[in-house]
């Protein structure tokens, strides 16, 4: 069977190129990688008028097929056919920002004289229009000699007449690519700049939208309050939003656990269902709406080109300890996920500065230590309202962010002056305009990490649940005996606990720091477990958590806690990210090391500190 | 720094904000080639408009610089690398 045909869309970065994608193919997507690189392949299905099905891969954006990053590297072999893992496309659709053809034909100068069947997508004409830019596609199409058509792809205006062109096109026959791509950048930039200049009807000069705002959010005293403002109403909002979704997810689990306890007869099977998976899984679920809350604003962030402002405002901070403002974007993103953030720092040309920020960027307060804080805190902090609007408990999952943004901001400090001296590259970006991300684009960000924050739950944390169970459970206890001091587990946890018993870490940490290993939320599943099975007789799940942490764990303990998995590396899927970056174990093993040091020291200190004022 | 070749040319860092200015010179030489690749993809070539529009809050760095319809942002570091000469309107 011969495989569908493959449309590739391709453009300058912030052309619209992804809400193009979008509206072409609608939700069903996959996202996976090229194989021996990290750059994501984001593809999806399409149906052409005929009712044939194509493939549409969106390759990542560049500026040229001179490619100046791994992103741009694909892009360029897609198109030529040499990529592993992906075959020649059959036809080729070149996004367009209508209010930037200078700079935009050039690319697609260069993509169309590659010969592969192109239709050219002229996007945001109404964001031109807004900019007082009026543009004749007739001789755009002239000029070009390939069909162009006006889009405005978050409205989907001319996605259907795009389609037909599609359509047309993969229908005439086509006979390969030219190798012979050599007209040099400047030469291309002058002819596209005499067409973008021909195809121009009309130009007013307008104030434009984007410079008013940035007037304002680029500031120099305006523009850093207004970004602290924004990153403390983000992290707020994360605590209050989440309450009422979090408390029906809560009720869901111990509805489905009494169920379970009543429909299943006593013994070892319902204790491995509602003690291991029940407990275990459900623990970690009630997090879901604080972790999409977390990534609801980023992705606003980055859609509205907000992001791109922060990392300007914070280009010279972040230069003086030896990162650029290009590292922003990844470290903020690793406080959705340090895996997503260190594949982000592709973006960063100097390989130094990378790889400074790959190995900082899991200081930054991952979602997946949320559920540790949370629970953690409501245990042990108590809910007092400081001024209107702004809670204590709010306060101090605040200062533990800020803790590991000062970890790593001095971290990146050391490792500048010490191990990865010299280099220093520099911070060039382009400043998108200003828009409103379509509502559809948010939703099918936010449903793509709902789907793997719960395919993990229901794998990696499934899994190391139920080993967890297993050990906690066997052998069984004797009357008068303690289940978590005979178990395997607990034998376990006392050989780490002769480790960490100086920084005040008990039995029941000692037994969650291996399995969170595999995932950090799975720390709170595994302490949930533990409880569970050690006290059989009272209903499982994380309300009851935090009781029991009440009574078996002092305030310095806590403490001492949160300030370990503020720097402790516990996350195998980071490491495996790390060295598939980097390229060998090197530096996922420094990274590892450095960081257990660091985690050690500060739950030592925080420990010590709070024994001595009397906590 | 090469110097400028044109008698009125200053460098793009010291371009005030708001005032329009030509490219006249870039020294290419003095920017390694991946920084060169991204000022050439970004549009920065003799005789383009340039405008400064924003500096960043710490030290007027970086510099926000209208290209054409683009706006970029780069270090002062290399905007000292292009001569530019001031349009007066």
């Amino acid at each position: 069977m011969n495989p569908l045909p493959l449309v590739a869309v391709a453009g300058n970065p912030n052309a619209g190129k992804s809400a193009l994608f979008n509206a072409l193919t609608g939700a069903r997507q996959k996202v996976a990688n090229y194989p021996g690189v990290t750059v994501e392949r984001h593809s999806g299905r399409l149906t052409l008028a005929d009712g044939r099905p194509a493939e549409m891969v969106d390759l990542p954006g560049s500026y040229s097929l001179e490619p100046a990053s791994p992103d741009e590297a694909v892009t360029r072999d897609v198109l030529l056919g040499r990529q592993k893992g992906e075959r020649q496309p059959d036809a080729l659709i070149v996004v367009l920002d209508a209010s930037n053809l200078d700079n935009h034909l050039r690319f697609c100068l260069q993509l169309i004289e590659l010969g592969l069947p192109t239709i050219v997508a002229l996007n945001m004409v109404d964001l031109a229009k807004r900019d007082g830019l009026e543009l004749d596609s007739k001789v755009l199409e002239r000029e070009l000699g390939v069909p162009v058509i006006e889009t405005v792809a978050v409205r989907r205006k001319g996605i259907a007449e795009l389609a037909e062109a599609l359509d047309d096109m993969l229908s005439a026959p086509f006979c390969g690519v030219h190798e012979r791509v050599k007209s040099d950048l400047i030469h291309l930039q002058r002819r596209a700049r005499e067409i973008a200049s021909a195809a121009v009807i009309s130009e007013t000069p307008v104030r434009r939208w984007t410079h008013r705002l940035d007037t304002v959010l680029l500031h120099p005293v305006v523009g850093p309050m207004i970004l602290a403002v924004i990153m403390f109403v983000m992290f707020q909002a994360v605590f209050a939003w989440s309450e009422t979704p979090k408390s029906w997810i809560e009720d869901g689990v111990a509805w489905l656990s009494a169920q379970a306890t009543n429909a299943l007869p006593p013994g070892l099977f319902r204790s491995l269902i509602v003690d291991g998976a029940i407990a275990g899984v459900g623990a970690v679920v009630t997090f879901l709406p604080q972790i999409l809350i977390l990534f609801f604003f980023i992705l606003l962030l980055e859609g509205t080109g907000y992001m791109v402002r922060a990392a300007f405002l914070m280009d010279r901070l972040m230069h003086s300890v030896g990162l650029s403002g290009r590292a922003f974007i990844p470290l903020l993103s690793s406080f959705a996920c340090a895996v997503p953030g260190i594949m982000a720092t592709r973006t960063i040309d100097d390989p130094k500065d990378r790889l400074t920020t790959i190995l900082v960027a899991p200081l930054m307060t991952c979602s997946a230590r949320l559920p540790v804080y949370t629970l953690i805190i409501a245990a042990f902090i108590p809910n007092r309202r400081l001024v209107w609007g702004v809670g204590l408990q709010g306060v101090v999952m605040f200062g533990l962010y800020l803790t590991g943004v000062c970890g790593a901001l001095l971290a990146a400090y050391v490792l500048r002056r010490g191990v990865l001296k010299g280099g220093g590259g520099g911070f060039m970006m382009e400043l998108p305009k200003y828009q409103w991300p379509p509502l559809k684009d948010v939703v099918i960000g936010l449903l793509t990490r709902c789907q793997i924050f719960l395919k993990r739950a229901g794998t990696i944390i499934l899994g190391t649940t139920i080993i967890l169970w297993a050990l906690a459970s066997v052998p069984q206890a004797g009357p008068g005996q303690k289940q978590s001091d005979v178990s395997i587990a607990g034998k376990i946890g006392r050989g780490i606990e002769t480790v960490v018993r100086p920084i005040g870490f008990n039995q029941d940490i000692s037994m969650a720091l291996l399995p969170a290993m595999a995932a950090r939320e799975v720390a709170v599943s595994a302490i949930a477990t533990v409880y569970s099975i050690d006290s059989p007789d009272q209903q499982g799940g994380a309300t009851k958590l935090s009781e029991h942490l009440q009574h078996r764990w002092s305030l310095a303990t806590a403490l001492a806690f949160l300030a370990w998995f503020v720097f402790a590396p516990q996350c195998i899927s980071t490491i495996a990210v790390t060295r598939r970056e980097t390229n060998g174990w090197k530096w996922p093993l420094f990274m590892v090391s450095y960081l257990f040091v660091l985690a050690y020291a500060f739950a030592g200190l925080t420990y010590w500190t709070a024994v001595a004022l009397g906590l | 720094m090469n110097a400028p070749f044109h008698p009125e040319a200053i460098s793009l860092d010291r371009l005030p904000v708001g005032t329009a200015a030509r490219v006249e010179s870039v020294d290419w030489a003095a920017l390694d080639q991946g920084e060169a690749t991204r000022l050439r993809q970004f549009g920065f070539d003799e005789g383009v408009t340039v405008e400064p529009l924003h500096l960043g809050p710490f030290g007027r760095d970086p510099i926000a610089i209208r290209v054409g319809r683009m706006t970029v942002a780069i270090r002062r570091k290399h905007a000292g690398a292009i001569g530019v000469t001031p349009i007066r309107k």
